[in-house]
């Protein structure tokens, strides 16, 4: 502890220097972080609950599957629940506005997806009210809307439809979906042509235990196939994934992003430690032939690097934590949520003290291994 | 209230700022540039400095060379995306779908529509002066990405025979194209080469049918290369889809100019509920929202990492200065001016950055061409889109590291010139 002046008064020889560097830290660390969180945002397939699973027709998740299965699904052993959904894809006043519209179960839904929180008085007003919705919180921010409000939705086949918001749903899971807009599967079916009654979308199916799911998954396809109407049962989890698949490379592109950002911090940082050695090898021949050891040279190198690296990298990281929730905002409708986990901050930080010791390392083995005679013979 | 004058008062500063910022660099630029052909200039001594200080001029190079390749990739991967899109409609085909759809997947188009559609002007006619236009079915399928193994959806396209005659820039590159009736398939380029199986002369099941390939269409680069595309009266039975009823339908003019005149006859069409697009446009207005997300992205990513880059030249060029603060009181002590050290100064920081420009721009040259995949939002489907790097990019990317440039070898220069050369001299 007590060399922690000598380390200090070092570190503040050359202002502008060490400003810069750490500057460079914090740059490159709140970038690291930025790309941590869309890599998970665009890769969020681990909220998905182990004892759920997703019915959709064999042929293509835009195809239908008939209300009627339900029953049948029902009767099979180990499903405890069942809720269907249909997508509505209609269009809030202008294309880009996009969020997902589902029409919902209520006598099912919340029993079924339990994570998703609306407040019991929210919710009876909604299963009163025929034209009802319950919203996502994100999409309410993001439209300035309020409970109350009447909402007009339009919808390309079904024409112009108008909502009264009644609630407002919340993600009870740091990272959840925020953004659907539920509504009646009654009100849906008494205003659409007979070609759409009696189809669902999808089934969300709830079992006793995830070891049971392959069998029921496996149960209910071999239940209705050669039927007209084949179907496709998966975990909630497989289902999430192979949508995040389809995203495409996106993982690997933020990988390769991360290390060329990483690459280059660690030359810097690197090159700025080895210069301001190279600057005080005087200094540094001098403490050696007072009687510091060569290992007490190596620590103060090091030292110095290691809080450069510290100061950025918190710096950095206090950044991407102030600046996120707000990018988060500004981007709502363009990409998934972007939330910083503590994963990606932990792994930041271990990133930047991994880096200010590597940095450090090479020139403090340079010092240590400083002949004192040549060095002083330069003075 | 507050915060609004907060956000004009901020949007004010960075406005002055920004403009200030545009003067010195440009300007920077310019001066460093003709900095050789300005009397006195100490050029080759900046050139022996670059030489005898490598190191460091070699770390400031791969930073600034790092950020202009993540800046070019991300841009020629927007690029990309769009080019596959915009090269997918033809400006010579009119797309008809159902009033208000915006994708193709909402439509739905009866077979009286398409009878006007073909008495319609404006549409061209084979030698047997029948209407050439194509009226499609279109559906996803899951089939297995070779790459990932699992499922993505591809989208099949149910077409009329003579399709290829309004696309005219789709050709049969293997195998033969499928007879009508039949349950024969032609996959696109891409879709043969990303999914397990669409291989010409393969049987394949979906939608409880079992199909033959029996042919690959190169559609020059467009969204159609990622497609699969068999008789739509054939994918209408088998996808159970209502007879009659399409999604949409594609007509090829007799010239680009009939367009306009294709479009008022449709619409105004009392028995017509329909949009009429020109090919072009509506592929164009696909592409809008996952370019604007790459584009952002990418932006932002190539902003912060240019603030490190600059940081990291300062460095560099801040060191430069401090270990050579001799040297220059020398030169100003020999009657250099102070003006002649600040553009030498500049100009060293312009060819390191420029250098770096070139082998950041270089290396992600490999890049080009190779194809990736992506969720098109709005038909749900599996799209296959390369990397495009044009010359423009290129250039935009050496600007990019000349401005970087500049901004991290300004105030290094002025400081080497402000130095009092008397102090200087005395540490000899």
């Amino acid at each position: 502890m007590k060399f922690v002046r000598i380390i200090w008064a070092n570190l503040l020889r050359k202002k502008v220097r060490l400003l810069l560097t750490i500057g460079s830290f914090a740059v490159a660390l709140f970038l690291f972080a930025f790309l941590g969180v869309v890599r998970d945002a665009f890769s969020r397939d681990n909220l998905a609950s182990a004892n759920r699973l997703i019915i959709i027709n064999r042929t293509s998740i835009i195809n239908p599957i008939p209300l009627s299965y339900r029953d049948k699904i029902l009767r099979i052993s180990g499903v405890t629940g069942i809720t269907h959904n249909n997508w509505f894809g209609g269009t809030y006043i202008e294309e880009k506005n996009f969020f997902p519209q589902f029409v919902i179960d209520p006598e099912n839904q919340r029993q079924v997806i339990p994570e998703f929180k609306v407040p019991d008085d929210q919710w009876s007003a909604f299963v009163k009210d025929r034209e009802g919705a319950i919203v996502g919180a994100r999409t309410m921010e993001r439209f300035h809307w309020k409970i109350g409000q009447r909402i007009p939705i339009k919808q390309p086949m079904l024409g112009s439809w108008e909502f009264n918001i009644d609630g407002v749903y919340h993600g009870t899971r740091p990272g959840d979906d925020e953004t659907q807009f539920w509504f009646q599967w009654d009100y849906f079916e008494e205003r659409v042509p007979e070609s759409f009654k009696g189809r669902v979308g999808w089934y969300v199916l709830q079992v006793d235990n995830p070891d049971n799911a392959p069998r029921i998954a496996k149960a209910i396809d071999a239940e209705f196939a050669n039927s007209p109407f084949e179907t496709k049962t998966e975990t909630e989890s497989a289902f999430a994934a192979s949508w995040v698949k389809q995203f495409g490379n996106i993982k690997f592109l933020i990988v390769t992003i991360g290390s060329v950002v990483f690459f280059t911090l660690l030359l810097v940082t690197g090159n700025t430690m080895a210069i301001s050695v190279r600057e005080r090898t005087n200094e540094l021949a001098v403490l050696k032939a007072i009687g510091f050891s060569d290992r007490k040279v190596l620590g103060f190198v090091l030292g110095e690097a290691l809080a450069i690296a510290v100061i950025g990298g918190g710096l950095g990281l206090l950044l991407a934590l102030a600046l996120i929730p707000l990018l988060n905002r500004l981007l709502a409708g363009l990409v998934p949520v972007l939330f910083l986990s503590p994963g990606i901050l932990l792994f930041g930080f271990v990133t930047a003290l991994f880096v200010g010791l590597i940095s450090g390392f090479l020139p403090g083995l340079g010092a240590m291994h400083l002949r004192v005679v040549n060095a002083l013979r330069r003075v | 209230m507050l915060p609004k004058l907060f956000f004009g008062l901020l949007i004010t500063i960075a406005a002055a700022v920004a403009l200030l910022l545009i003067v010195v660099v440009v300007g920077g630029i310019l001066a460093g540039l003709l900095a050789p052909f300005i009397g006195s200039v100490p050029i080759s001594y900046n050139f022996r400095s670059i030489r005898a200080r490598w190191t460091s001029t070699i770390v400031a190079i791969l930073g600034i060379a790092g950020t202009v390749g993540v800046f070019v990739a991300m841009l020629s991967l927007a690029r990309g995306f769009k080019a596959t899109l915009v090269a997918s409609g033809s400006p010579s085909n009119a797309l008809v779908m159902r009033a208000g759809s915006s994708s193709e997947m909402m439509g739905g188009i009866t077979l009286d529509s398409i009878k006007v559609l073909q008495d319609a002007p404006g549409v061209a006619r084979d030698a047997s002066a029948a209407p050439i236009l194509t009226q499609d079915v279109v559906g996803v399928i899951p089939v297995p990405l070779i790459s990932t193994g699992s499922d993505a959806n591809v989208q099949v396209r149910g077409v009329s025979p003579n399709v290829l005659q309004v696309r005219t820039f789709a050709k049969i590159a293997e195998g033969r194209m499928f007879q009508p009736g039949l349950n024969e398939l032609v996959v696109g380029k891409n879709a043969a080469n990303s999914y397990v199986g669409l291989k010409v002369g393969n049987k394949i099941d979906f939608a409880g049918g079992h199909w033959q390939v029996v042919g690959m269409f190169d559609a020059g680069g467009s969204a159609f290369d990622s497609e699969i595309w068999c008789d739509s009266r054939v994918l209408a039975q088998v996808l159970k889809r209502p007879e009659n009823i399409f999604q949409s339908a594609t007509v090829h003019l007799a010239s680009p100019a009939s367009f306009q005149q294709f479009k008022d006859a449709v619409i105004s069409d009392p028995r017509m509920n329909v949009d009429v697009w020109r090919e072009i446009d509506y592929y164009n207005k696909q592409s809008t929202t996952m370019t604007r997300l790459i584009t952002v992205l990418g932006g932002f990513v190539a902003a912060i990492m240019a603030i490190g880059a600059i940081f990291g030249a300062l460095n560099t060029m801040y060191s430069a200065v401090a270990e050579r603060g001799r040297e220059i009181a020398t030169m100003r002590a020999l009657g250099f001016s102070a003006s002649n050290v600040i553009l030498s100064f500049l100009f060293e920081a312009l060819v390191i950055s420029f250098t770096a420009g070139l082998i950041g721009c270089i290396a992600v040259l490999p890049l080009n061409g190779l194809t990736t995949n992506t969720m098109n939002w709005q038909t749900f489907s599996n799209l296959a889109f390369a990397f495009k790097i044009t010359f423009d990019l290129l250039v935009m990317g050496v600007l990019f590291a000349l401005v970087m440039g500049v901004l991290g070898g300004l105030l290094p220069a002025i400081r080497a010139a402000i130095q009092p050369v008397a102090v200087a001299l005395r540490e000899l």
